[in-house]
């Protein structure tokens, strides 16, 4: 799961590898004496990655694509099938409003978590570098997504959930949390956004430091408010990391289960069944690994597509001042 | 004057406002923290009869001894409970020794490769390189089920091996992230030590090993946070209690609870208890987390 959550930032950085590799090229020989033997102890050092590379990686994925075209239960050996799993894909209704619904979870919960880093880094780096600040918001990102579920299990629960006892004190009306078709997405996305929110604030916020001062100094002395300094120098100077994490939170998102999987378990009536959860239950509730397989590839090109596409759109690699 | 003053002025109100945002988002985020605590100390029956009680309603141990099975069922059913408990230093083991071993490996084997890309010329060493890192581009969904097959047939599943080997050998994030810092490193002791005669491991291990120690940390601290809280993986491999970390005990002990008529306090004790390691964690090493977060987003 980590690797995946790092492609943006290892894209963003590629570039600069290779530059600085080819540098490094030019200034010492290959051939000089002091690289003899190199080539012997390099692959002594990187096998154990190659092996796990291969076994692990490469395996899986090869073998995950062969395993859609076919009909495997685990416990018989994977029959060829062709095209039949894609076939059931395009006709599941339960997999399209799957879709649907893990597209709605991921626009709330990374548009929201956005907000409220952005802001929360900016206030942080106008107002105090206290680092027991920084750690009490990055609290929730510690504690597992089991243990975040549950805490906001009870505190949602329509009867004694505080959350509840507040709003009726207001003289609102109750909310079935986690209970009602309307607020399960909602919900979840909430309590991803309460566990996600510190993590990304502080990654937004080293951000923010690296901004040198005096061109806020500049801004200044043109006479600009802060408001307008925020939208003209510091979101366009950010716009690499901000790219960097959206694509994090977008590829995090389209794949939540552990909250999910502890709060409403899809439900109802397949309310908040994400792609995950379904992908889980057709493969170890009903063994329909082959189905599974197909639907695993079918969220590894949507995931392709937009990471692109995202990329693309946020211009990642550079910031606007260039 | 007039204008420098009005700028002020306005220029504290919002600061005034963003106090109060900030204090907003602090309260938001600890608050559950506080909950966790005050309903784990109260009594169930209390619980329903002052739901909004900010502090703990009929003060009660009962909660933790239902977790740690220090109650008997008949103690434990009459206060709520279902009679379920956690044996936590078990749990905590499994938790400590999936967590920690899966690290160590995979921060150690990614050191070693990261050093062969970054310091040793070799021919394929580019090629390699680029091989490693698309596999940046395949989303955890895709090899878990692949995995979970092959740690079958291996004859893995409800072991420590099954659990750790998969993610113990290969991280192309950790091989990156490492290799970008080394060459961004001065190589001049390194250099002066070959000259000296020292051997390739003796440089790596005692000269640019230490020299990394930064990165190294951080990505330790990372790792360990990322297993500790793993949920996915080790739900598909374990179903034996042997070998399942915490994450997964605190699963198991929700669903035991009664689906009707939840034991509150008894659930709120049992995550109190799976967060407490990490929050411990926290307290040691807190500067140094924020720090490493920060660090591994700018990289």
């Amino acid at each position: 799961m980590a690797v995946l959550e790092t492609t943006a930032r290892d894209q963003r950085a590629a570039g600069e590898a290779t530059r600085r590799r080819k540098n490094a090229r030019r200034t010492t020989n290959p051939y000089s004496p002091a690289h003899r033997g190199d080539a012997k102890l390099a692959w002594v050092l990187i096998a154990p990655a190659l092996v796990g590379f291969a076994v692990f990686a490469a395996y899986p994925t090869l073998r995950g694509i062969y395993l859609s075209f076919t009909d495997f239960a685990v416990l018989s050996p994977p029959e060829w099938i062709g095209l039949d799993n894609y076939r059931q894909l395009l006709h599941d209704e339960v997999f399209w409003s799957s879709l649907g619904v893990t597209v709605y979870f991921v626009l709330l919960s990374v548009t929201l978590s956005l907000i409220v880093s952005v802001v929360t880094a900016a206030v942080l780096h106008r107002l105090t570098s206290s680092t027991v600040v920084r750690g009490l918001i990055i609290l929730p990102f510690l504690i597992s997504a089991v243990v975040a579920g549950t805490v906001w299990w009870w505190m949602l629960d329509s009867q004694l959930g505080i959350v509840n006892i507040v709003i009726k004190a207001f003289g609102g009306d109750g909310i079935q949390f986690l209970t009602s078709r309307d607020w399960a997405i909602p919900s979840v996305a909430l309590i991803n956004v309460w566990k996600q929110m510190g993590y990304t604030s502080i990654i937004i916020f080293a951000g923010l430091q690296t901004i040198p001062p005096t061109i806020y100094e500049a801004g200044r002395v043109d006479g600009a408010s802060e408001l307008r300094m925020f939208r003209t120098l510091t979101l366009p100077l950010l716009r690499p990391i901000l790219a960097l994490v959206v694509v994090l939170n977008v590829i995090g998102a389209f794949q939540v289960f552990d909250i999910i999987s502890v709060t409403t378990k899809g439900g109802p009536a397949n309310a908040s069944n994400v792609l995950q959860m379904y992908i889980y239950s057709k493969a170890f509730g009903q063994f329909d690994f082959g189905y599974a397989a197909a639907m695993s590839l079918a969220l590894f090109v949507i995931l392709i597509a937009i990471t692109f596409l995202q990329m693309r759109l946020l211009r990642a690699s550079e910031s606007d001042t260039n | 004057m007039t204008a420098t003053a009005t700028r002020r002025r306005r220029f504290s109100v919002g600061k005034g406002f963003a106090w109060a945002y900030l204090i907003g988002v602090l309260v938001v985020t600890i608050f559950p923290f506080y909950w966790i605590l005050r309903t784990a100390l109260s009594d169930n029956y209390a619980l329903s009869a002052h739901p909004a009680s900010p502090l703990p309603v009929g003060f009660t141990w009962g909660p933790f001894k239902r977790v740690l099975g220090l109650a008997t069922t008949q103690e434990s059913i009459a206060e709520g409970g279902s009679g379920a408990s956690i044996e936590i230093g078990h749990f905590l083991v499994n938790s400590v020794v999936y967590a920690s071993v899966s690290t160590a490996l995979i921060v150690f084997f990614s050191t070693l490769a990261a050093y062969a890309f970054s310091r040793l010329h070799w021919r394929g060493r580019d090629f390699m390189f680029s091989l490693f890192l698309t596999a940046l581009m395949v989303p955890g969904i895709l090899t878990l089920l692949p995995n979970f097959v092959l740690v079958k047939e291996l004859g893995l599943l409800n072991t420590f091996a099954g659990m750790i080997l998969p993610g113990a050998l290969f991280s192309a994030f950790n091989i990156f992230f490492l290799r970008q810092f080394m060459l961004g490193l001065s190589t001049e002791t390194e250099e002066a030590a070959l000259l000296d005669g020292a051997g390739r491991l003796r440089v790596l291990f005692g000269i640019t090993l230490p020299m990394s120690s930064g990165p190294i940390i951080t990505l330790s601290i990372l790792g360990f946070i990322g297993m500790w809280n793993d949920y996915f993986w080790p739900l598909l491999v374990t179903s034996d209690d042997s070998v399942q970390p915490l994450t997964l005990a605190l699963a198991v002990f929700k669903q035991s609870s009664p689906q009707s008529q939840p034991d509150w306090a008894g659930l709120m004790a049992a995550t109190l208890v799976a967060a407490l390691p990490m929050l411990a964690l926290f307290m040691v090493f807190g500067r140094r987390i924020v720090n490493s977060i920060g660090f591994s987003g700018i990289k």
